[in-house]
């Protein structure tokens, strides 16, 4: 299997300074990361309803996600948009899918040099209480908690190199193209 | 005279953060116009006479280069400055958005006062400040 060319603690590093630097310029909202590897996991936090995904493609392939509270989402989207939001709607979804299309924007800008060429796609956002999230084809998984307003959230980057996806997504019984 | 513009982001968020820009920027601009991607775009430019498109370059339907392509091709519209408003880094990508004839490139996350200072000196060098 071939190794991911940037290590764990290299996608934390980038994961870290990327979402600081988007919270830092669009809302003016400080915020503490956890060390890699390290810090509160957001798996125990109560509430971690809404999620936002994006896609990567190239030659490693894979997701990004942030995730976090309704009420953080509400907080975020406040500070971005300048408006107060009591509960989830269309307005708080949109603005946490931008701010996932941000920060893990900026982090695919920085892994090219690394990992070749990357495509990210449009976000997609999840609000719900009773789902499960699951990246099945992360042979790479980093997580990265921060702290912000007491709360917890969670950026997160799945990847796997693409020709192993083309074989873990190859249906049952069918021939690999060479 | 007041330049109207066009905004063309799918994310609503950044169409209101750019709205919330423009209407406190000093530049004598007029009215804003929105679009969720190039094919709304291009609907808003035939129907109304916009004089500064700042656009996103991932969207669906028809992507910031697409549009740009079609805005220069049309004789009418081709000296509409563009300046693309994108989280896109990649250097092959500024570079098409150059070559096509984008005026500017502001990197997303961005502050306000990035931005009115890329469509001041956008405006600036087309003869469009007042």
């Amino acid at each position: 299997m071939m190794e991911l060319p940037l290590s764990q603690d290299e996608i934390a590093t980038l994961i870290r300074a990327n979402t600081q630097k988007v919270f830092s310029t669009m809302l003016g909202l400080p915020i503490t990361a956890s060390a890699a590897g390290g810090g509160r996991p957001l798996a125990g936090a109560p509430d971690r309803s809404v999620i936002s995904f994006v896609g990567l493609t190239g030659q490693w392939s894979g997701s990004g996600s942030i995730q976090c509270s309704a009420n953080l989402a509400c907080t975020i989207s406040g500070k971005l948009l300048l408006a107060d939001f009591d509960s989830v709607n269309s307005e708080v979804l949109d603005a946490i899918g931008e701010m996932a299309n941000m920060i893990l924007g900026n982090f695919k800008n920085d892994a090219e040099s690394r990992l070749g060429p990357l495509r990210l796609s449009t976000p997609t956002v999840v609000h719900g209480s009773s789902f499960e999230a699951r990246n099945w084809n992360g042979q790479y998984r980093t997580s990265v908690s921060f702290d912000c307003e007491g709360e917890l959230f969670e950026v997160k980057v799945c990847l796997a190199r693409s020709q192993a996806l083309r074989e873990t997504l190859q249906p049952a019984g069918a021939v690999a193209q060479p | 005279m007041a330049l109207d513009v066009l905004i063309v982001d799918d994310s609503a968020a950044i169409r209101k953060i750019l709205q919330r820009v423009l209407s406190q920027a000093d530049l004598a601009l007029g009215e804003v116009f929105e679009a969720g991607d190039g094919v709304e775009a291009l609907k808003v430019l035939e129907a109304k006479t916009v004089g500064l498109v700042l656009s996103d370059l991932n969207m669906p339907n028809m992507d910031g280069l697409q549009l740009l392509n079609s805005v220069r091709s049309r004789p009418e519209w081709s000296a509409i400055p563009v300046i693309m408003i994108t989280t896109e880094g990649s250097e092959t990508k500024v570079v098409e958005a150059v070559h096509l004839g984008a005026q500017g490139y502001v990197r997303k996350p961005f502050t306000a006062e990035q931005i009115k200072e890329k469509i001041s000196s956008c405006l600036g060098r087309a003869g469009k400040l007042a």
